[in-house]
């Protein structure tokens, strides 16, 4: 049986390595073949883990959470499995565990730290039950994919029920996934914002109006955005849990920072939803029983290699790239270049993929007008369907360019733009994006 | 001239970008001076047909539909008469359904309104998810949209929006979308339907014009470049192709 998993192991390794230098992300066709040869192998790979396997959910910030916990983790001197890239599915995840296997088969790690794609974790849990899952939040994504919201928290759920054992480290400001966790019957704890942060919330789309547990209508004390916030229902008795992890004292400008507990946390980044990405990070690490005293220095060290927040400086032009592929993340993206004062360009690449969700109806649900108030100086509108992009900026009254290639956009922004650029693209303009980025500033 | 535009419970039923229909009518109004007031309803709120100009029924969830369908049978006779009275309407995906008699499911039967004499059946294996593209007799430049939908809906003896030249339509079998009945729209498209379909947009603006102000109207061109370059996209990139919603199986 040995001998299978090292042929599993010897031939992903080579299929990742061919991959690569055709410049593809083999990642998962590596987890496939490697499955078909072995289809116990991700079952034992995932026994050798020595300490706990984590995995983390949600429609936004699984990433980003997932790679923080894994530098986090490694900065207390662990050996970590983690998927960097974001391939969170069947494969990808199997991928994680085969190529970070040596060549006799076996695994060396004490933790592995997993993103998990909603609908796929009914597909992964049969092979390894984690002893964590960190539920980040349940927004509306790729209805063309994934089908209604309703359908993802029933997936979510009985995923859950697959792993009894597993604990849920939940976002209790979401009351969608802080009603799927309650109703698994897993044990969970909670991580949130207790106090009101914002005076006012923007005009989003808002989902789960209407309790999830009786149907009656959901009250707020207060929103921190999108649906999340301080949530009770109007006839029974479902509301905001108790917060285990709280984060308070939050500072958005120009330095994230707050406080959990006596702890003070403090980024180099911006974004008021990577507060949740961090306090996530930092209760999945706690749970697990580590102290993680120097949790404020991984975060200064940490620098997104994966299009998250990445920071590119090219030609005199400080350039921020990052992932909007759903309307509460593209409505925190806004956010955070109204969190920078300066002038600045924006180029909005959208295409159409399959991974995209080929229905871009949703750009209609972001809330382009705050445009208006960013101190933007120019807009480029980029990839697939750019013409859908600029007429949806029409409706707002804001005029945007065309320009289906990104390279050329990028190119244009950096010889006449203000110095100051965002480049927001949706899943499929990631990679290819990054490259081009990456390519442009070995051209220095 | 002024209008008002009355948008069917949006907490529930904004599945697929309908805001984007509210933004599109509103802005292609004020851009001719002509005044455009929305009403957003929400479930208890009690509906005064006799000041609406246009109504706006869009899609929701499975679930939030139910919720609807149970208010609207309370509002069905004003609803009606509204119709019946020229009213225009603008129904999306689930609204479109809850237009018609029933929506039946191996579960039960959802009772619709019966506005529009058509039926509404799940079907059996997939929904039916991509883009789409109609003729219509209506409008010289074709309509193009996304479609998701499990039902499949037989309109009798209605007349179509248009005929399906890519996608798949009412019931993917019948090579015909949507229903046109008196002042009433009913389709499956959104994407939002409006901002990429000027033409449907002005149409429901004229009608409502010319029943509120008993007078033909014409309205203003407009230059809608943008939105001509995005609907000749879709158009250009689906037309001659086949559909294939047969491939498309949910993801579950």
């Amino acid at each position: 049986m040995k001998l299978r998993r090292m042929a599993a192991v010897w031939t992903a390794k080579i299929v990742a390595k061919i991959c690569k230098m055709m410049g593809k992300q083999g990642v998962t066709w590596a987890g496939k073949i490697a499955l078909s040869m072995d289809p116990a192998i991700l079952t034992e790979l995932a026994d050798e883990v020595r300490e706990k396997i984590y995995v983390v959910c949600g429609t936004n910030g699984k990433t980003t959470t997932n790679n923080l916990l894994c530098s986090t983790l490694e900065a207390q001197g662990k050996k970590v499995i983690c998927n960097h890239t974001g391939s969170n599915m069947l494969n990808g995840c199997v991928a994680a565990f085969v190529l970070s296997a040596k060549n006799n088969g076996r695994l060396d790690a004490d933790y592995a730290c997993i993103e998990v794609d909603e609908a796929s974790a009914l597909r992964i849990f049969p092979h390894f039950q984690p002893d964590y899952m960190v539920l980040t939040n349940l927004f509306r994504d790729q209805l063309d994919r994934y089908g209604e919201i309703d359908i993802t928290m029933n997936l979510m759920m009985e995923a859950m029920r697959m792993a009894p054992q597993m604990k849920i480290i939940v976002n209790a400001d979401d009351a969608l996934s802080t009603y799927v966790a309650m109703e698994s019957g897993n044990p969970y704890v909670t991580y949130g914002i207790g106090d009101k942060v914002f005076e006012e919330s923007i005009n989003e789309i808002k989902e789960g109006r209407f309790c999830k547990k009786c149907g009656a209508k959901m009250e707020y004390h207060f929103y921190h955005f999108s649906q999340l916030g301080d949530y009770y229902c109007s006839h029974c008795d479902f509301k905001r849990p108790e917060i285990k992890y709280n984060a308070t004292n939050i500072q958005t400008q120009n330095q994230l920072s707050f406080d959990v507990g006596t702890r003070h946390i403090a980024a180099n980044y911006r974004g008021f939803y990577n507060v949740y990405n961090i306090l996530a990070c930092y209760a999945a690490a706690r749970e697990g029983g580590l102290e993680i005293a120097n949790f404020t220095d991984v975060l200064k060290k940490y620098n997104p290699e994966n299009g998250r927040n990445e920071h590119f400086s090219i030609k005199g032009t400080e350039i921020i790239l990052n992932l909007a592929k759903n309307p509460a993340g593209f409505n925190q993206n806004i956010s955070a270049v109204m969190e920078d004062e300066k002038k600045k360009d924006l180029i909005i690449l959208i295409n159409d993929n399959d991974q995209d969700g080929t229905d871009v109806s949703w750009l209609w649900d972001v809330d382009f007008d705050r445009l208006a108030d960013a101190n933007v100086s120019s807009i480029t509108v980029s990839g697939i369907r750019c013409q859908d992009m600029r007429l949806r900026l029409k409706y707002v009254d804001i005029t945007s360019k065309v320009e289906p290639d990104v390279e050329k956009a990028i190119r244009e922004s950096i010889a006449c733009g203000c110095g100051n650029l965002y480049v927001l693209v949706n899943y499929t303009g990631l990679y290819s994006t990054h490259n081009i980025l990456k390519k442009m500033e070995n051209e220095n | 001239m002024e209008l008002t535009i009355g948008h069917l419970y949006p907490d529930l039923l904004n599945l697929y970008g309908d805001r984007g229909n509210i933004q599109c009518m509103k802005k292609r109004c004020e851009w001719r001076g002509i005044g455009a007031r929305v009403i957003q309803y929400e479930l208890g709120d009690s509906i005064d047909f006799s000041k609406l100009d246009i109504v706006l029924l869009g899609g929701g969830s499975d679930r939030e539909q139910m919720i609807v369908g149970d208010r609207l049978m309370e509002i069905e006779d004003e609803f009606r008469a509204y119709v019946e009275d020229d009213g225009v309407v603008i129904a999306v995906c689930g609204g479109y359904q809850l237009l018609g008699n029933y929506y039946q499911t191996p579960e039960g039967r959802i009772e619709g309104l019966g506005i529009v004499d058509l039926d509404t059946e799940q079907g059996k294996d997939f929904r039916l998810i991509d883009n789409i593209v109609l003729e219509s007799d209506l409008f010289s430049m074709p309509i193009v949209g996304f479609e998701n939908h499990g039902g499949r809906t037989n309109i009798k003896n209605n007349k179509p929006l248009g005929k399906v030249i890519y996608g798949s339509g009412n019931d993917s079998v019948s090579g015909y979308e949507g229903v046109v009945y008196k002042n009433v729209i009913g389709t499956y498209l959104h994407g939002p339907l409006l901002p990429k379909n000027p033409q449907i947009a002005d149409y429901l603006i004229r009608k409502a014009l010319e029943r509120k102000y008993k007078q033909p109207v014409t309205l203003a061109e407009l230059p809608d470049i943008e939105e001509k370059e995005a609907n000749a996209y879709i158009y250009n990139r689906f037309k001659g192709k086949v559909s294939k919603p047969q491939n498309q199986e949910q993801l579950v």
